[in-house]
C-alpha cells in the first residue's frame, strides 16, 4: 500500500520507534513507543511538510487480553494540508504513565484528565492531573473493561467547610 | 473592555486587595448547563477562574459497548440536545464507514437537510439565550418562536422535537412527509423574517454592542493551542470548517460560505452564528432543488391493505402473492414502508432493518428483524477502528469506534466540540468584569449534555 507523506517522513525519522505503520478504514495510523511521544507529537506539529496543528482528542482503549494492556489514541489534524493522523501507545499496566502532551497544546489538559479519570493512565509532568467528569472520592476506572457496568458508589456531597 | 487595573493592581490602587472567591454553579440561572465556575474577583475583575465539570456525566461510552450497534442512537440524541440529528448522523456515519457501506444519494440529501436545520435550531438557541441574559428577552421570545417552526418540521420527519433517534445504519427511519419541501421553505421563509427583526433588534443595539464588542476575546493561537473548532475558532478568523475542509456526505456539491469573525470576541461570535444560519437554510434549499427525486408518493400497486389484515391471512397460510402486494403499515410507521425505505435506505440485509410491512408480514422479513435486534446476532462489522468528522454546532463532533469483530461495539468514543472551549474559558474571563462572565459563558454555548456525556 502506498503510504502518505505523513507515514513515510515519521518512517524515515522514528523507524525504530514505531511498531507498526499503515492504513486502516481510510484512516493513517501509526502506533509509537511511549517514550518518543512528545518527540513524535512536536515533529508532526513544526514540521513544514505535515504541520498538524490541531490536537483533535485523546482518548484510550482497554485491552484486557493484550500485552500491554492500553492504547493511548491521539488524533492529529493539519489545518493547511487538510490531513488527519491517529498516534497508538501501548502503555503496561503497572506502568501506565505516558508522557503529557501540555507543553505543545494546552487542550491536552482537560483530555489527558479525562483519559486519567475514565481508564487510570498518568501523564508524567501533568501539572494537575484530578479527576475530571467524575469526583474525587469515586473508586475505579469506570472505562476499564474489568469495571461492571452496573456497579454503585455512593455520591458524595460538595465538601462544607 | 479588559481592565487596566489588572497591571497596576499593586501600585495604583489605594482601595483594599482582598480578594473574594466566588462560585458561580454548579445550578445558576445563568449558566444554562449545570458547570461550575469558581472566580476569584479582585474589585469586579476576575483574576482567577476554574471551570468544573462532569455534572451531567451519564457514563455514555460506557454504556454505548453494552449493546448492539444500534443501541447507541438515542444516547447521541442526549449529547447535544439542541441539536440531536447531528449527533446521529456522527454516530452512524463512523459505523458505516467500519462497514464500508455507501448510503444512498436521496438519503444524503436527507441528512445534510436535517443536519442543516438543527444547526439553525442551536444556533438560534444560542444567540437567543444569550440574549436574555443580557435583557434581550424580547429576542429571546422572537427566537424560540423562529425555533419552534423549525422544531415543528424536525417533528413531522422523525415523529420528535427533542430526542429524534431519526438515524439508522445505513439510512435513515423514514422518509420525508407529504410536502415536506412546500412546509420547509414557508418555514425558512419565517425564520428569515424573524433573523431580520433579531438583526435589527440587536446588531446595531448600543447596550447589546457595548457589552459583546471587546470582551472574551479568544486569539487564533489559543485557539489552536486548545484544540477549540466551530464557530468559536471561526470568529477569530480561522478557516476551519469540517463541512468544507473534509467534505462528507454531499457538502462538497453544495454552495455555501464559511463566515469568519475577525477580533474573536463575543459580538464576532455573535456576528457568525447569525450568518451560519443563513448558510444553512442557503444549504437546505440548494439540497432539495438537487435531491434525487425518487417515486414517492405514487400510488401503490394493488389494492392497499393493512398489515393487521396481511398477518391475519397468513395465519390462515394465505400467503400466496403477499410478498408482492403492498400494504398500509400502521399509521405510527409513516414513511418507514417499503416503497419509501427503498429509496433512503441501503438495500442490504445484514445491515438495514427491513421495511415494517416485511417485518409484520412475512417470514422472511420477521427473520431478517429479528438477525438485526437480538443480542448476539446483530450488526458484525469486520475488526478496526476509525475516526469521523462531522461539523457539529459547536465544531468539530468526532466519534472514534472500535469493532472487535462481534455485534457490540468495543468502544464508542465522542469527541465533544466544546470540551475544549470550556477547557480554555478562563482565557477568556481573566482581566474582564464579573459581568462579562454571562455574555462570554453564553457564547461558548456550553452543552452540557456532550460535554459530560
Amino acid at each position: 500500500m502506498e503510504l502518505g507523506v505523513t507515514l513515510r517522513k515519521l518512517k524515515e525519522k522514528f523507524g525504530d520507534w514505531l511498531f507498526d505503520v499503515g492504513q486502516a478504514f481510510g484512516d493513517d495510523f501509526f502506533v509509537a513507543h511511549k517514550d518518543k511521544v512528545v518527540e513524535i507529537s512536536r515533529f508532526l506539529r513544526d514540521d513544514p511538510d505535515l504541520r498538524y496543528n490541531f490536537l483533535i482528542d485523546i482518548t484510550a482503549v482497554d485491552y484486557p487480553q493484550r500485552r500491554p494492556r492500553f492504547e493511548v489514541v491521539y488524533h492529529f489534524f493539519s489545518l493547511p494540508f487538510k490531513q488527519r493522523v491517529r498516534m497508538k501507545v501501548p502503555v503496561e499496566e503497572n506502568h501506565a504513565e505516558v508522557p503529557t502532551l501540555i507543553s505543545l497544546w494546552e487542550g491536552a489538559n482537560w483530555f489527558e484528565r479525562e483519559v486519567w479519570d475514565m481508564f487510570g493512565i498518568r501523564f508524567s509532568g501533568h501539572p494537575d492531573l484530578r479527576r475530571i467528569l467524575l469526583y474525587e472520592s469515586f473508586e475505579g476506572h469506570p472505562l476499564r473493561k474489568d469495571y461492571p457496568v452496573n456497579k454503585r458508589q455512593p455520591l458524595v456531597g460538595p465538601k462544607i467547610s | 473592555m479588559r481592565n487596566e487595573l489588572m497591571d497596576n493592581v499593586e501600585t495604583s490602587t489605594p482601595v483594599s486587595t482582598n480578594r473574594m472567591r466566588l462560585s458561580i454553579g454548579p445550578s445558576h440561572p445563568a449558566t444554562h448547563g449545570t458547570v461550575k465556575i469558581d472566580v476569584e474577583l479582585d474589585g469586579e475583575t476576575m483574576v482567577d477562574a476554574q471551570v468544573e465539570i462532569g455534572y451531567l456525566h451519564r457514563a455514555f461510552e460506557k454504556s454505548c459497548e453494552q449493546g448492539n450497534y444500534m443501541h447507541p442512537i438515542p444516547y447521541t440524541d442526549r449529547l447535544n440536545y439542541v441539536s440531536p440529528l447531528i449527533c446521529n448522523f456522527g454516530y452512524a456515519q463512523a459505523v458505516e464507514k467500519l462497514l464500508a457501506i455507501e448510503i444512498t444519494e436521496r438519503c444524503k440529501y436527507i441528512r445534510v437537510i436535517m443536519s442543516e436545520l438543527s444547526r439553525v435550531t442551536d444556533h438560534l438557541t444560542c444567540i437567543g439565550a444569550s440574549a436574555m441574559e443580557l435583557g434581550a428577552f424580547t429576542v429571546f421570545l422572537y427566537l424560540m418562536k423562529a425555533r419552534e417552526y423549525i422544531y415543528e418540521l424536525i417533528e413531522d420527519v422523525t415523529g420528535a422535537r427533542l430526542t429524534v433517534s431519526y438515524v439508522r445504519i445505513g439510512g435513515v427511519k423514514a422518509d420525508f412527509p407529504w410536502e415536506f419541501e412546500k412546509k420547509t421553505r414557508l418555514a425558512l421563509r419565517k425564520t428569515r423574517e424573524v433573523l431580520d427583526e433579531v438583526d435589527r433588534l440587536l446588531t446595531k443595539n448600543r447596550i447589546f454592542y457595548d457589552r459583546m464588542r471587546g470582551v472574551g476575546v479568544c486569539t487564533p493561537e489559543i485557539a489552536i493551542q486548545y484544540g477549540i473548532t466551530g464557530p468559536f475558532l471561526r470568529s477569530c478568523g480561522v478557516n476551519y470548517d469540517v463541512r468544507k475542509v473534509t467534505p462528507y456526505l454531499v457538502y462538497d456539491c453544495l454552495d455555501f460560505e464559511v463566515p469568519l469573525g475577525i477580533q474573536g470576541d463575543n459580538y464576532d461570535r455573535y456576528l457568525c452564528r447569525l450568518r451560519e444560519m443563513e448558510q444553512s437554510m442557503r444549504i437546505v434549499e440548494q439540497a432539495f432543488d438537487r435531491m434525487p427525486k425518487g417515486e414517492i408518493n405514487v400510488d401503490f400497486e394493488g389494492r392497499p391493505m393493512s398489515a393487521a389484515e396481511m398477518r391475519d391471512l397468513s395465519k390462515f397460510g394465505a400467503t400466496e402473492g403477499l410478498l408482492r402486494r403492498s400494504v398500509n403499515a400502521e399509521p405510527t410507521l409513516a414513511g418507514s414502508e417499503r416503497v419509501f425505505s427503498g429509496l433512503v435506505n441501503i438495500p442490504e440485509r445484514k445491515v438495514m432493518l427491513p421495511p415494517k410491512e416485511e417485518t409484520y408480514s412475512n417470514i422472511e422479513g420477521l427473520m431478517n428483524h429479528f438477525k438485526m435486534v437480538m443480542t448476539g446476532h446483530g450488526l458484525r462489522p469486520p475488526k478496526g477502528e476509525t475516526y469521523t468528522a462531522v461539523e457539529g454546532a459547536n465544531g468539530e463532533l468526532g466519534f472514534f469506534v472500535v469493532s472487535d469483530g462481534t455485534d457490540r461495539p468495543y468502544r464508542v468514543r465522542c469527541r465533544p466540540p466544546c470540551f475544549p472551549t470550556m477547557a480554555a474559558l478562563p482565557h477568556f474571563l481573566i482581566g474582564y468584569s464579573m459581568a462579562d462572565l454571562i455574555p462570554t459563558f453564553g457564547s461558548v454555548n456550553m452543552i452540557g449534555g456532550e460535554l459530560d456525556r
